[in-house]
């Protein structure tokens, strides 16, 4: 139904359309649906005008990569002289002075940018619901979260108003809006795309990543945005594989393994038969499956909410009122300007993580909490080292559930925390991992279905991800 | 201040050295000082949002220099952390430091007391960090914010509590500084706070083991305030254990103006900074051979220095020190030996104090009197050399010389030139000498009749009225030669 990159920019080629004729496809399709609310800007003329060029360079033969694709980027990635609010009515009005390297280096392969899309506050969420802009509503489904954090981007591609969109992850921001709106969403390896110009969430957990129809087009667009950024002292010095190469639907001999510790209970139905359905797609094109234990499983949503909310309550604390963005006109002192500017312009999630976060690395609790994450965390990422030594990916549902109704969660946030529960492995352990959509449950809601690997293997996630995607949808 | 003798203080300092790398430790923005505030920026040191910092290289290079210099052991695998606080001239809400893995541990320093006798004072750590901008309270109503400084790299050097005055710690702080500057990575101007220093200081009954509470002194922005806000704060103590009071652990400001350490507010001290591994930077990994190739480009460490111009060169203690307190000093004074041995030909060991002595007392006060460098001083190594080689061949006194390097401070002539130019050449001849001491005993008769009754002291006067005949330029030990003989002569007639 959704053209992949290839057939797009083969039209663009032969002269069947142009760059400009998509990009005006593209902003009619936002304007018929302002009420999914995805985005937070649309680059209206800019983004015609940038369509207008690309059409020049590929008359000239000089168009780039990805010429002609049209990408919708999370508002959470700097462009210079736009606004990034982050969702977060503290940045409500503040712009960038720089561009973020995964943009940039999209930019310089020719794609168009058509807006910076909706998402939880600072990328704290998994439904929208805490975005100070309002909530995305699911493009399927109205009345049911888009998921999160990265709500826009994935609703975006879902709904035709972006062929592909940048995400961030911290812990499933990709993986599981892309699974909620039934589209391919890729958490890389940590170190494998620059976080220069991500607003950081929690340093040790984010990555940038891209949501598309295809699980080629999330290739695409990870080729051109992997790779050692010298503004990045974490991106990794390897070289960045040929992804498309990898994508020869030949899964014979892979080792495939199921983690049975994530499932054992509250997982739906329709999401666990349509996991079984592709274990036994892979089993029957020849991959070897089998079960894998990860024996710390269950500390893993723990683990990753006492070191991600400490690592962000460090990172917001720029957000002070001081040098840019809100400042509370109340405030008559400095202490009143921190506590004012922060307590009117953070929403109550992102209070929340704050409070946790600076509590477990308070004086007398960090030992307890801090420490032991870090150290639990080690022993995550080594439950995973050691299932790699005996399989080449791992194949999870990417969420419990498909998408919930709004409200379902909000109220608390525990439950909301849960939803996390198959995807913040790979941030734990920094690993890749792809969510492909694998058919919808009996409310046609979009399945997703996770595949996670080695650190730096991209190129087999990929591989099984676009296996599965063709096999099953 | 009379510091009451029944206590003994325990002083431990906390050294801030601003390091002379050209860009920041975590970007590439100018290090410069002076310059028009906010603007030595970047995105990255304005802590903008998405921003990420890199390590500068030669910040670690520089605290590797400092740990060999004090024989620390470098850490392997260090770490930076992030040291949480709110303050506006902070831009990301936390400061770039190092916790509890350090670049360098142990190590230590000695000083030369007084007395003549030698102190180690121990070092616990010294580790990198990022330093803090400008906040500028009395400009306006507001306070304004200038964050060139942001990101500038620092080394803090913490000490043992191993002083027991407030002399000791200011020893302590001239040999860090003197450190600092041999090694290049620190100028060491405490009143441009390039060098600041924290003191930790509780007092304790003589004789007694355990320490006394301890308060913290900062802002002592001034060689000349440490000594002077430490005698303060230790008296305070005395004075509240003495009354039956007992140290409250709290954090003072030194008032240079006022002369007095005021408190802090407790809630500007009430910190909890919240230590944990920064997450945007990875491990400094140092291996044995990069140490090994900045522990062979070291330059001669200043006591090192000190004992070799003793022992090879046969100076004073005294000379040593003086010469070797700056390593601009000391050079100065190494290249005008080096030029004086090249064109004599002689030792250096009987050359070295005829050097030390003009360096010493004529180069350091024009230094003093022109506010000068010893760069600046306009007389050169080689010319210096050059004076003091037609002194050493007999060619001008020392009188003569005096006068000659008052002329040179005025121009760049050759020491030999101007001496022709001004006939300054020393007159040796007996003929002219004997002719203007007979003129000057035929003039003082009184004079002569008292050295004739035994009075040794007329004797300077005739050297001096004879050398002022001949305007200095007469050999002072032929002139003393033939007026003795000549008085001697009258004496027995």
């Amino acid at each position: 139904m959704n053209p992949t990159y290839e057939s797009i920019r083969r039209s663009i080629e032969s002269g069947e359309t142009s760059c400009e004729t998509i990009t005006a496809e593209m902003l009619g399709a936002i304007d018929d649906r302002p009420g999914l609310n995805a985005f937070l800007a649309v680059f209206r003329e800019n983004a015609i005008a940038r369509a207008r060029e690309v059409d020049r360079k590929f008359r000239d033969g000089t168009a780039g990569r990805l010429a002609g694709m049209v990408v919708a980027v999370k508002d959470v990635l700097c462009l210079r002289g736009e606004r990034v609010t982050c969702g977060s009515k503290i940045l409500e009005s503040f712009e960038s002075l720089y561009d973020a390297t995964a943009v940039s280096r999209l930019l310089n392969e020719d794609v168009i940018v058509i807006g910076k899309t909706n998402m939880d506050e600072f990328a704290m969420g998994s439904s929208s619901e805490h975005s100070a802009f309002g909530p995305v509503l699911n493009p399927v489904d109205s009345t049911r979260v888009p998921g999160g954090s990265s709500s826009g981007s994935g609703a975006a591609v879902a709904a035709g108003m972006a062929h592909t969109a940048l995400g961030t992850d911290t812990g499933g921001s990709i993986r599981q809006p892309a699974a909620f709106c039934g589209v391919v969403g890729m958490k890389p390896t940590y170190g494998r795309v620059s976080r220069y110009g991500l607003v950081a969430l929690s340093s040790s957990f984010d990555q940038i990543g891209p949501f598309a129809h295809s699980t080629a087009d999330a290739a695409r667009v990870l080729q051109v945005i992997a790779g050692k950024d010298d503004a990045d002292s974490t991106t990794s010095q390897d070289p960045v594989p040929d992804y498309l190469a990898s994508l020869t639907k030949d899964v014979r001999g892979l080792r495939i393994g199921i983690p049975e510790e994530f499932l054992k209970e509250g997982i739906c139905d329709d999401v666990l038969a349509a996991f079984h359905r592709a274990v036994d797609r892979l089993k029957e094109a020849g991959a070897k499956i089998s079960n894998v234990r990860l024996p710390h499983a269950r500390y893993h949503i723990a683990t990753y909410y006492i070191l991600m909310t400490a690592e962000a309550s460090s990172n917001l604390a720029r957000f002070d009122g001081a040098r840019y963005g809100y400042r509370s006109p109340r405030a008559k002192d400095l202490q009143e300007m921190y506590l004012l500017s922060r307590s009117e312009g953070f929403g109550q999630e992102v209070k929340r993580r704050i409070m946790l976060g600076t509590y477990v690395l308070s004086a007398g609790y960090y030992d307890a909490y801090y420490l032991k994450g870090q150290r639990v965390r080690r022993l995550i990422q080594s439950d995973f080292l050691e299932a790699f030594r005996a399989v080449d990916a791992l194949l999870m549902p990417t969420t419990p559930t498909t998408a919930f109704r709004f409200g379902e969660k909000a109220s608390d946030p525990l439950q909301m925390y849960l939803s996390d529960v198959f995807t913040v492995s790979a941030n734990l352990a920094g690993t890749p991992a792809i969510s492909v959509p694998a058919g919808n449950d009996s409310e046609g809601l979009p399945i997703g279905i996770q595949v996670m690997g080695k650190h730096f293997d991209e190129a087999t996630v990929l591989k099984v991800g676009d296996f599965l995607e063709e096999e099953v949808t | 201040m009379k510091l009451n003798d029944a206590y003994e203080p325990v002083i431990g300092l906390e050294v801030h050295a601003q390091l002379l790398t050209a860009s920041k430790a975590f970007c590439s923005c100018s290090t410069q000082f002076g310059v028009e505030p906010n603007s030595n920026v970047c995105p990255v040191c304005l802590g903008m949002p998405g921003t990420l910092p890199v390590l500068n290289r030669n910040l670690v290079e520089f605290i590797i220099r400092m740990g060999l210099a004090t024989g620390c052991s470098i850490t392997p695998r260090s770490v930076f952390a992030r040291k949480n606080y709110f303050y506006p001239d902070l831009p990301k809400g936390y400061q770039i430091s190092q916790f509890d893995l350090p670049l360098c541990t142990g190590g230590s320093v000695e000083i030369d007391l007084d007395d003549g006798s030698r102190k180690t004072i121990r070092l616990t750590r010294i580790h990198m960090e990022e330093d803090a901008g400008k906040s500028i309270h009395d400009i306006d109503v507001d306070t304004l914010v200038d964050v060139n400084r942001c990101g500038v790299p620092l080394i803090e050097i913490v000490s043992e509590p191993d002083m027991r005055s407030p002399r000791e710690a200011y020893l302590f702080l001239t040999r860090i500084r003197q450190l600092v500057t041999y090694l290049g990575i620190c100028d060491g101007n405490m009143e441009e706070g390039s060098l600041r220093a924290d003191a930790n200081i509780s007092v304790r009954r003589k004789g007694t083991t355990p320490f006394g509470t301890k308060t913290e002194v900062k802002n002592m922005n001034s060689f000349r305030y440490v000594e002077r806000a430490l005698e303060f704060e230790i008296n305070r103590q005395i004075q509240v254990l003495t009354e039956g009071g007992t140290v409250a652990q709290e954090t003072l400001l030194w008032d240079a103006n006022l002369g007095v350490a005021i408190p802090m507010r407790s809630k500007e001290e009430a910190h909890d900074y919240r230590y944990f591994p920064d997450p945007d930077l990875v491990p400094v990994l140092v291996e044995e051979a990069w140490t090994g190739r900045i522990r062979e480009s070291m330059p001669e460490l200043p006591t090192v220095r000190r004992d070799r111009f003793e022992s090879t060169l046969g100076l004073p203690r005294y000379d040593a020190d003086v010469l070797t307190a700056e390593k601009e000093t000391a050079d100065y004074f190494e290249d005008t030996l080096q030029e004086l041995t090249n064109q004599t030909g002689r030792d250096r060991k009987d050359l070295a104090k005829p050097v030390s002595n003009w360096v010493m007392t004529d180069i350091l006060r024009v230094m003093g009197e022109r506010k000068l460098a010893i760069g600046q001083v306009p007389i050169s190594p080689v010319r210096l050399a050059g004076m003091i080689r037609l002194i050493l061949d007999g060619t001008i006194s020392g009188t003569i010389a005096k006068e000659l390097f008052e002329e040179m401070l005025g121009s760049d002539e050759d020491p030999e030139s101007i001496v022709e130019r001004k006939g300054l050449v020393q007159v040796s001849d007996h003929g002219v000498l004997s002719a203007a001491i007979q003129e000057v005993l035929d003039n003082s008769p009184d004079q002569v009749r008292k050295y004739i009754n035994g009075s040794d002291k007329v004797f300077g006067f005739f050297v001096g009225q004879t050398m002022k005949k001949l305007q200095g330029k007469g050999n002072p030990s032929v002139i003393n030669e033939l007026l003795r003989k000549k008085l001697d002569g009258l004496k027995s007639a």
